[in-house]
Parts: structure tokens; C-alpha cells; sequence
């Protein structure tokens, strides 16, 4: 009913009592990250998993891109591929199963300083995550969000996942998988989706390609990246692969990545499918939507303490 | 028959100190408005004032009532019975006849209701005074407003009855219809004229109210939900994301429309799960983020919680409490949210939980929870409901240019970090925002998984010990720190009651009746609800019986949910509940029959 002893406001440095803070250092007197600086843990993963080529391939982005540890933040929900940030030496998160893109909405649009990435599995995106991902792609939050879809749930041992082929034999299917699977790329185009790529982790090259295309895109960047699960679903990419007498068909350079319904209809291209961007367009980010609106009402108030601001309020209700 | 304009003499002035008014109409009469106007006139008059209103749960329509407790003294609770009630329509005269005091003033509308269709039992039992409210309103304002504009009127009819400050009202009306079309207040003045200078001289007695003894004090005047948020604001969080339901739903929307005022934001997100992972997600940003839901919003939220705990981030979780389970009673009052509160989720996870007993204390414990959820890196659950959310009341101004708080993330490099450092010396996890820089290269991660001191996972059943009695202890050493709760009353006597949340008021008014009554009736108020404060067990002591008052079902074991959770800290027989489910805010009374009828 009365004031309450409230603790003293500090910084919330000054709540951090077992920290030394050092000198800062000039961006220009700091080299490149060696591969051996980003990695952190050894990954969990079977050997010859598709995984291991993102997180190379991952490494490669950031020493290309001269990215500082502390400006990348990796986030992932839960799942073979969504291990992924305990092997980058970076501040890392590992969320809840199906909900890593919200966690990584709240993280760029109250940072956004931060370059967000954002991986995860095809279950983890499609199926538990199938709001999220409609709602962040709609909603264009800037962040790069990579799919390392592998057709089936992996980490609790082979059961059907939301892009299984039809047929296809697991734990939960015996039979063979009678279920639709979801098309990522249309899904991710009629959500909303500023810049849809696909690619495929036997081609090195082609994902680094997407990742930094990716990566410069102003808005929520999505890959579906095709990775095997050598442990449940061995092949499921050969199509793709031509060493395995597969072919790797890039989107042709004539295709408009601005025109959706183009787009959408190269998305129906008989498996193993076209690899590349299908879609690219500007549209106004979520975090630049939010900013002027703040840059609107902060300058109605300008000059003002925030307890000034609260003031105003407060004398409107007496 | 009262109302016949007999040619009688100015009816009699009496002096009083308090006054409950009961509005009851439908709820798109703009009920609400009359109690907000009368509540912050009360507050602009040093006056203490409490409010209860209840909306119905349907879109539009459907009965509503607004109840005001204006006194010069303390106002505890939103009072038993009412003085006098305004009834719109012959339903509402029905249904709310009863909650008038025996001798109190019925004042209802003549084109809703005959007169002589009034039982002559009523018109013993209270003072009846009809007024053709609906006319006389479209008759002061125009032909169009039939419904519009009879709370204003009825406003003027409160304002003579009671003797209230003419210009401070004025000035009221003026402030709030002042908008693109100045017509709107020149009708509402119209109104509120026609209704004050309407000859009540069939009215058999009117008020004067007592000066109010909160002489020179500035009083705010706002809902429970709105203190709640401006808290928030005041405590530095400038992030949140929560999802519609009621009766959340105006902190959401409150936050929304101030946060960019201060560089913050507020995401409406696609459901309950997404907005309690975006709030996480800034608050590992490095800022304590809010978010918050009612009823079955909050179920959704813990699997989040229980990472949040697990990873040892501060966040803010208000649960504004309403009737359950599942969509329940979504406009009621209930305290049955207690258990998920502190317990809700897998595993073992500790977390904070503080209740809010009155629209200033929301204000207040906003900025505490902050602080507890940062000094203690831990999400922190404000439980509060939705009798408070709605209600109104006047409070002391606050000074904000003391208590506003800066807590921006501190990006400066540090040598080392390792956030779950099991040698730290408070044993407290401290997190760095992503974007310090970390000298020695080594980066923490944070995880839903056991991990190690950086946040690597583990499969060590050893350190899975350490870690879990790291998240204990930490919160046992706030336990530790808590202020002993102060009894309310002499410290020993027959019956101590317990109160939590919104009960607190009506406890203490429970304890002023029945000491007047001459019963040694003391009680104490639990603010910290998880990990409950210290030395409850020596106040106990002091009497024969303990009485926990909380509104919620008795259950299995015949005590509600504080009641089962102070005796697994004390499990001594003599704690007992008192409970009730009936979506209603206490009656004083009824505390005070119950626990004398349980202590005989």
C-alpha cells in the first residue's frame, strides 16, 4: 500500500560484480577471425552429416566478412542442426523446440546493432514453429534464418517430418508417409518472405553464395538448405548431387526474383528442384517500422528526461 | 411516495466522511465514465477513493456496474453495501436493490421504471427518488443522444446530491471531451447543467463530504493495469510483447502506445508462446524485458518460463489473474493463478512471484520485480487480478524524477565471463548483453539444457546438482533479504488472518470491524509470495488461529493455495482457509462471520 524500498538503480554493468572491464579496441586494429578463434565445442553430429558443411561454410562467412565475436549472435531452437550455436565461438542462444525466431525477433529488434542468425531443423521451422515462421517472415524482422532441412526428425531417431516425401518410411510411418509435405520455399514466399533461397550443403560454394546474399538482404532472409541425415535418411539428396549422379540445377539468371508468382511457380519444379534466390524485394523491415514510430513520437518530446515524459502523464491523471 | 413533487422544504444537509455509490446500467452507457470522473474528482479533492466495476464478457451490451468508495479517511476496500444506487433500467434496479444499505437512496430512471410498479416492501426498506433521466437527457443535449449523454446528466444529478466541487467537475468534462469537435464538450456541459440543476427537492437528504484529511497531498488517479505499466516504465524496461486477452490486454496496449516515447517498443505477436520468447530474447539483449497474459495466455507461457529459468534470465511476467480453468470466468476475480505462479512447468524451477495489493502497490511492485529479476538474473511473476487491474483509485503522486531508472545494457569489454560461475561469491549468475566483448575469446551461450559454467551443455549428473542448487539458492538468499512482514494489529490476540494480492484491503477492514466488535482479530499481509519472506512462523505464534484469506477453491486438502503453500514451509494444523469462488471481490463482513465462525 506504500512505497516499497526500492534497490538503487545502477547500470546493469554495476549489477555485474564479477566482471573486469578492459580497454575497448579499434575495429581497425583487429584482424579477421581464424576458423580456430569462431569454433567453439566439437559438434555433436554423425559423421558426414550435412551439418558440418553450414558450419564451415558459417565460419567462411564470418572470416569473409570480417565479423567481430561479439557482433554475432546465433540462435536455434531444438534439434540436430539447432546444436549449431555451441559450436560458434560467439554469444550464442539455444532456445525451446519451434520457437528460436521469436526469441531472435525480441533479440534485433531491441539490438539492432547485432547481425541475428538464426538455425535450425525442418521440423523445427515447419511443424512446432509453423506460426513463427509464418508471422516473422509476414512481419519482415531483419534476421537470416537458415533451414538445414533433412525430411526427417533426426534427434529423436527417425519419425516423419513436415517435408517427408510421400512414401517415405519412418518410426511413424512404417507404411510409408502419406502426408503432403510442405514446399518451404512457397511456404516462406506466401508467408511474406523478402529473400527465399535454396541451396544444398554438397555444394560448398552455392552456400556461402546464399548466406552472404543472405546476410546483406535488409529484412527476415531465409534459406532452406537440404542436409542429410546419413543416420535416418541416407540419400535423400542424391537427386541433387551430382557426384552421386544427381543434378544441380541453378534457377536460371533470366528468372525476375522480384516477380512472386514466378517465383512461386519455379518452386513447383519437379525433385530435385531449382537452387539459387527465388525470391528477393524491398519492403520495410519490422525493425525500421518500429524506429519511426519511435522517431515520430520521441520527437514530440524531444529534450525531454524519460521521467519528464512519465511526468506528463501523470499530471493528465490527477 | 417519494417522488411526488410535494411542496415540501429543501431536504435536510447531512455531513458525512465516506460514501459507496453504486452506477448500474449496461455497458455501453458509459458507466465507467461517471465512476472515472467521480474517482478523479475525489482525487483532485485530497480524498481517498476506491472503485469496483465489473464488465460483462460479451462485445457489446449486457449489464455493467461501477461502484465508487469515496471517503475523507482511508479506504481499504471497495465497501460492503452501498449508500446509494443509480439504476438505469428496471433490470438494473433488480438486480442491484440488494447491495443497498437498509435507509439507502435508490435513485432510478422514471422512463425505465413505473413508480408504482415498485414493491411496497422496497419503499419501506429504502428511499426511493425517480428521475426521467433518459428525457430530461435528450431534452438538455438534443433529439439524437436517447442513450448518450445520461451518465453526464446523472454525473450533474451526483454532483448536487453530494455537494461536489462544481468547477473541479467542469473542468474535468472539459479536459476529457476536448477534442477535434468542440461541440462535444458544450454537450456534455448541457448534460451535466441539465442533471445539476434538475430540482431534487423530492430528494430526502443530501451530502456534504467531510474535508479530506490528504490536505496538500497531489493524488493520481488511475487502474490498477495502467499503474502497473507506467511501473514498467518508470523501472527502465523498454521492450515487451504479449498477446490480446483479457483482462492483460490494456497493459499491452498502454505499453504499445508509450514505449516509442522512450526508444522502446512493444510487439503484438502471434500468440502466447511467440511473445514470452520475443521478451526473453531482449532481455537477453541485455535489457529485462516484460511480458505478461491472464488465464490461459499463462499456461501457454511455461515451457518459456521454465528456459528462462533454466538459463537464468531476468524477465518480467505479469499474470493479471482471472476465474479458471481454461477460459473460466474471463471477467471475474480470482486468485487461483498462485500454484502456476510458482510452481507451473516441468522440472524443478524456482522462480519469483509477487503479488500486488492495490492500484498503487501495482505501480511500486513493477519496479521491484525489475530489480529482483536483474540483481537476482530471474524471471519474476506479478501476479495480480482482475479486480485490481480495473479498479481505480487515488494515489499519492510519485516522484518520479527519484525513482525513473536508467538500466541500459553495459556493452564494455570485459577480460573474462563465465555467467553460471558455480566460485561467484553471492552465488548469483550474471549475464553479459551479446556484444561485449569477451578478451579471452571465450563466448557464453545460454541454454534450456544442464550446462556448464559457460553455458555449455553437460551430461554431469554432478554439476546438474550444483546448477540446480545454484537456482535455489540464489532465490533463498532473496528470501533471506526479504523484510519480515509487518502484523496489522497487536502482534498476539485469538485470530491472525493472512492476506495476499487484493486481499489485503478488505482483511484490514475485516480486522477494524471485528476489533471494534471486541475481538482480538490482528492480520499480516504477504506481499513476496515465492519463496515466501522470513519470520511468518514467530508472527503465527501469536495467536490460537490462523486464517489464510484468499480467493480461491479449498481443494482437495480444505485450503487454498497460499494456505497449502504456508504449510509446507509451516505445517501446523491451526492454518486454515478461508476461500470463496464466487468472482466477487471480498464483502468485509463475510471475512469477519467466516472467521469468527471458524474460531469458535
Amino acid at each position: 500500500m506504500s512505497e516499497v524500498a526500492i534497490l538503487n538503480p545502477t547500470t546493469s554493468r554495476g549489477l555485474n560484480t564479477n566482471t573486469t572491464p578492459v580497454a575497448p579496441l579499434l575495429d581497425a586494429d583487429r584482424k579477421p577471425l581464424t576458423k580456430k578463434e569462431v569454433s567453439a565445442d566439437h559438434p555433436t553430429w554423425c559423421p558426414g552429416c550435412g551439418d558440418f558443411a553450414v558450419l564451415a561454410l558459417y565460419f567462411k562467412l564470418i572470416e569473409r566478412r570480417k565479423l567481430h565475436h561479439e557482433k554475432i549472435t546465433t540462435v536455434a531452437g531444438i534439434g540436430c542442426s539447432s546444436r549449431f550455436p555451441y559450436f560458434v565461438q560467439a554469444h550464442g542462444a539455444h532456445y525451446i523446440h519451434g520457437r528460436a525466431l521469436p526469441f531472435a525477433s525480441g533479440v534485433s529488434l531491441s539490438r539492432p546493432d547485432l547481425q541475428v542468425c538464426v538455425f535450425g531443423g525442418d521440423g523445427d521451422a515447419f511443424s512446432i514453429g509453423g506460426n513463427h515462421f509464418t508471422h516473422t517472415a509476414r512481419k519482415n524482422v531483419r534476421l537470416t534464418y537458415v533451414v538445414m532441412d533433412n525430411s526427417v526428425y533426426g534427434l529423436t531417431k527417425n519419425q516423419t517430418s513436415p517435408t517427408s516425401p510421400i512414401g517415405f518410411k519412418s518410426k511413424t510411418d512404417i507404411w510409408g508417409s502419406k502426408d503432403r509435405p510442405i514446399n518451404p520455399i512457397k511456404q516462406a514466399i506466401s508467408a511474406g518472405a523478402t529473400f527465399v533461397a535454396r541451396t544444398t550443403a554438397t555444394n560448398p560454394n552455392h552456400v556461402l553464395a546464399m548466406m552472404e546474399a543472405a546476410m546483406d538482404h535488409d529484412g527476415f532472409s531465409f534459406i532452406q538448405c537440404l542436409s542429410e541425415c546419413v543416420e535416418f535418411y541416407p540419400g535423400a539428396f542424391d537427386a541433387a548431387t551430382p557426384r552421386k549422379g544427381g543434378v544441380f540445377n541453378e534457377i536460371s539468371k533470366e528468372h525476375d526474383v522480384t516477380d512472386e508468382y514466378a517465383a512461386y511457380k519455379l518452386a513447383d519444379t519437379a525433385w530435385p528442384g531449382l537452387f539459387g534466390v527465388y525470391y528477393k524485394t524491398e519492403r520495410p523491415t519490422k525493425n525500421a517500422n518500429e524506429q519511426s514510430i519511435i522517431t515520430d513520437l520521441q520527437g514530440k518530446s524531444a529534450g525531454l528526461e524519460p521521467w519528464q515524459i512519465l511526468k506528463k502523464n501523470f499530471d493528465r491523471m490527477k | 411516495m417519494s417522488t411526488a413533487a410535494s411542496p415540501q422544504s429543501s431536504p435536510k444537509i447531512s455531513k458525512i466522511s465516506e460514501a459507496v455509490i453504486r452506477i448500474a446500467g449496461n455497458s455501453q452507457d458509459g458507466i465507467q465514465a461517471i465512476g472515472g470522473f467521480l474517482a478523479r474528482l475525489a482525487g483532485r479533492s485530497e480524498q481517498e477513493v476506491m472503485t469496483f466495476m465489473t464488465i460483462p464478457s460479451t462485445i457489446s451490451g449486457g449489464p455493467s456496474i461501477f461502484q465508487v468508495r469515496i471517503g475523507s479517511g482511508e479506504v481499504l476496500s471497495a465497501g460492503d453495501e452501498a449508500d446509494m444506487l443509480l439504476a438505469f433500467y428496471d433490470h438494473s434496479y433488480k438486480a442491484h436493490l440488494g447491495s443497498l444499505k437498509k435507509g439507502g437512496i435508490v435513485i432510478y430512471d422514471s422512463d425505465h421504471m413505473k413508480a408504482e410498479d415498485i414493491p411496497a416492501e422496497n419503499l419501506t426498506q429504502y428511499r426511493h427518488v425517480g428521475v426521467a433521466i433518459s428525457s430530461l437527457t435528450v431534452e438538455a443535449i438534443g433529439g439524437t443522444g436517447r442513450d448518450k449523454g445520461k451518465n453526464v446528466f446523472s454525473l450533474g444529478l451526483l454532483a448536487k446530491m453530494f455537494d461536489l466541487n462544481v468547477t473541479k467537475l467542469t473542468r474535468l468534462l472539459t479536459e476529457r471531451f476536448t477534442g477535434k469537435d468542440p461541440k462535444v464538450a458544450e454537450t456534455a456541459l448541457n448534460a451535466f447543467n441539465a442533471g445539476y440543476n434538475y430540482q431534487l427537492a423530492s430528494a430526502p437528504e443530501l451530502f456534504q463530504f467531510n474535508p479530506g484529511e490528504n490536505v496538500g497531498l497531489s493524488q493520481v488517479v488511475m487502474s490498477g493495469n495502467e499503474a502497473l505499466a507506467y511501473g514498467l516504465i518508470a523501472a527502465g524496461v523498454r521492450f515487451g510483447a504479449g498477446y490480446p486477452i483479457t483482462p492483460w490486454t490494456d497493459i499491452m496496449e498502454l505499453l504499445r502506445r508509450e514505449l516509442p516515447k522512450y526508444g522502446g517498443s512493444f510487439q503484438q505477436c502471434e500468440d502466447e508462446i511467440a511473445s514470452i520468447s520475443m521478451a526473453i530474447g531482449a532481455s537477453w539483449g541485455g535489457r529485462v524485458a516484460v511480458t505478461g497474459s491472464s488465464g490461459p495466455g499463462i499456461s501457454l507461457k511455461t515451457e518459456a518460463l521454465g528456459w528462462a529459468v533454466m538459463a537464468e534470465m531476468p524477465l518480467i511476467v505479469v499474470d493479471v489473474q482471472r476465474g479458471g480453468p481454461s477460459t473460466g470466468m474471463p471477467t471475474s476475480i480470482e486468485q487461483s493463478d498462485l500454484n502456476i505462479a510458482c510452481f507451473g512447468g516441468h522440472g524443478d524451477s524456482p522462480r519469483v512471484v509477487i503479488g500486488t495489493s492495490s492500484v498503487e502497490d501495482c505501480f511500486y511492485t513493477a519496479i521491484e520485480a525489475v530489480n529482483i529479476a536483474r540483481k537476482y538474473s530471474t524471471p519474476v511473476v506479478i501476479l495480480t487480478d482482475q479486480g485490481i487491474a480495473t479498479r481505480i483509485e487515488a494515489f499519492k503522486e510519485p516522484d518520479l524524477q527519484k525513482i525513473v531508472q536508467d538500466i541500459s545494457p553495459d556493452l564494455t569489454p570485459v577480460t573474462d565471463h563465465k555467467p553460471y560461475d558455480l566460485s561467484a561469491p553471492d552465488g548469483i549468475t550474471r549475464h553479459l548483453a551479446p556484444g561485449t566483448r569477451i578478451a579471452s575469446g571465450k563466448y557464453p551461450v545460454v541454454t534450456g539444457l544442464e550446462h556448464d559454467e559457460l553455458g555449455h551443455p553437460t551430461g554431469s549428473a554432478k554439476l546438474h546438482v550444483q546448477m540446480v542448487a545454484k537456482r535455489r539458492n540464489k532465490l533463498k538468499k532473496l528470501a533471506s533479504e526479504l523484510p519480515v512482514p509487518t502484523v496489522y494489529g497487536p502482534a498476539e490476540g485469538q485470530i491472525l488472518l493472512v492476506s495476499w494480492g487484493s486481499s489485503q484491503g478488505p482483511v484490514q477492514e475485516a480486522v477494524k470491524l471485528a476489533r471494534a466488535a471486541g475481538h482480538a482479530v490482528s492480520s499480516v499481509h504477504i506481499k513476496y509470495v515465492n519463496p515466501l519472506p522470513p519470520g511468518l512462523e514467530n508472527i503465527f505464534a501469536g495467536f490460537s488461529h490462523v486464517f489464510v484469506v484468499e480467493l480461491n477453491d479449498e481443494g482437495f486438502a480444505g485450503i487454498g493455495q497460499m494456505g497449502a503453500l504456508i504449510r509446507t514451509y509451516i505445517p501446523d494444523a491451526k492454518i486454515r482457509g478461508i476461500t470463496k469462488t464466487d468472482g466477487l471481490t471480498w464483502k468485509v463482513k463475510d471475512i469477519v462471520d467466516r472467521a469468527l465462525q471458524m474460531a469458535k
